[in-house]
């Protein structure tokens, strides 16, 4: 209807102040994406090997510079977080977990579980 | 698709500023959303000087104050001001909630008023709920029975039956979970959002309705139902406390739990 397209609409990410849970449900949809990314990233390496040990030795040295460290634990960290906060589905998807108390605890355990398992992957690969 | 930033004609510029009257010692700002349609100019923010010695302790207090001294064409609905009508749902301090049973002193700084969001605003703070209404018909939330009425009594429910009926009834409808959902706000043309699933599930566990499963054959598509991705902003927002997230979560599982 004419009227009420000139009607105009009301502020919303403009004004609105997500909470914790909110933020948190964009991280793992952003994580998602990254981890699809992370794939891709996977297969180039593995047409590396597949291209021959020079090949790979070109893939290796690039993964192995700073930048390519910290593309990997950028990974490593979306992955843990998107696990993280997948279990937390799982368990909402069984009913549990729903009061405001848990749902803002939870989502803390996500963040905080992503950033111990990324620590603890990176320490393991590195010592 | 979702569209992250205002319309053209939505964006919201600065507007007026009315100064405290003489001798106010308790000054609050109140920055409330205008929009006149006569007009056809854009939305803005006024602010509003308020003084609190002579304001009622909630924020819709300041909003009829503000009405009744300072700017007579002010426009929000409010009716029953005690949190059982509905009426005076809108966004204040970044989040839905009801203007009655907000107090001024529960917000931090400047008091910021909106109204809810991603709504086609009417005038001000009054939003056009047709859709939103419409959604909750499109539920039939109402009684289906398949069997006879018995003749010589109601159709009876023991105290258990009953009480799965808790926080689900008591949903007075102010839409502030509804409109306080991104998935709300990006397909409000085919997700029924959390308060109209709410009442669908209402109905779905009231132990007399005999309809659970054409109530469920409605609700298995990708839309209606499955936009919900757990952000919880809705429960967050209830100003009743009552879980819609938690009654979406019960509609998915005995979704999934039928498949056998």
């Amino acid at each position: 209807m004419a009227y009420e397209d000139e009607r105009p609409l009301s502020p919303h990410l403009q004004v609105y102040r997500l909470p914790l849970t909110a933020v948190v449900s964009i991280i793992h949809r952003l994580t998602g994406l990254v981890i699809v990314l992370g794939a891709v990233l996977l297969i180039v390496v593995l047409f590396s090997v597949a291209a021959g040990p020079q090949s790979y030795a070109t893939a290796q040295a690039a993964l192995d510079s700073w930048i390519g460290r910290l593309l990997l634990i950028g990974l490593t960290l979306a992955l843990y977080f998107h696990l993280c906060n997948g279990v937390r589905h799982l368990f909402w998807d069984i009913g549990y977990g729903f009061e405001l108390e848990t749902v803002d605890r939870t989502a803390l355990a996500t963040a905080v579980g992503a950033l111990v398992l990324t620590s603890a992957t990176w320490l393991l690969a590195l010592l | 698709m979702a569209k992250f930033t205002l319309p053209a004609n939505s964006v919201v510029k600065p507007g007026l500023k009315y100064a405290a009257p003489d001798g106010a010692k308790r000054v609050r700002q109140v920055t409330v959303y205008r929009y006149d349609p006569d007009t056809g100019e854009n939305p803005r923010t006024d602010t509003y000087a308020v003084d609190m010695d002579t304001c009622g302790p909630m924020v819709l207090d300041a909003l009829t104050k503000i009405k009744n001294e300072t700017d007579a064409g002010l426009t929000f609905r409010r009716s029953c001001r005690e949190g059982i009508c509905g009426s005076c749902a809108m966004n204040i301090d970044g989040t839905n909630t009801l203007a009655c049973t907000k107090a001024l002193d529960d917000i931090k700084g400047d008091i910021r008023i909106f109204p809810l969001p991603h709504m086609p605003i009417v005038k001000d703070l009054v939003p056009d709920l047709t859709n939103f209404y419409a959604q909750h018909a499109s539920i039939e939330p109402w009684i289906k029975t398949a069997t006879a009425t018995p003749p010589d009594r109601e159709r009876l429910q023991s105290k258990g039956e009953r009480g799965v009926l808790d926080g689900l009834y008591e949903c007075i409808m102010c839409a502030c979970c509804s409109t306080s959902c991104p998935s709300y706000w990006w397909n409000s043309d085919r997700y029924l959002g959390p308060a109209a699933l709410l009442a669908a599930y209402r109905w779905i566990a009231d132990s007399r309705d005999e309809a659970t499963g054409e109530r469920l054959d409605e609700l298995q598509d990708p839309f209606k139902l499955y936009r919900c991705h757990t952000i919880m902003n809705c429960t967050k927002a209830c100003p009743k406390s009552l879980n819609p997230a938690k009654a979406i979560a019960e509609i998915k599982k005995l979704l999934v739990q039928r498949r056998g």
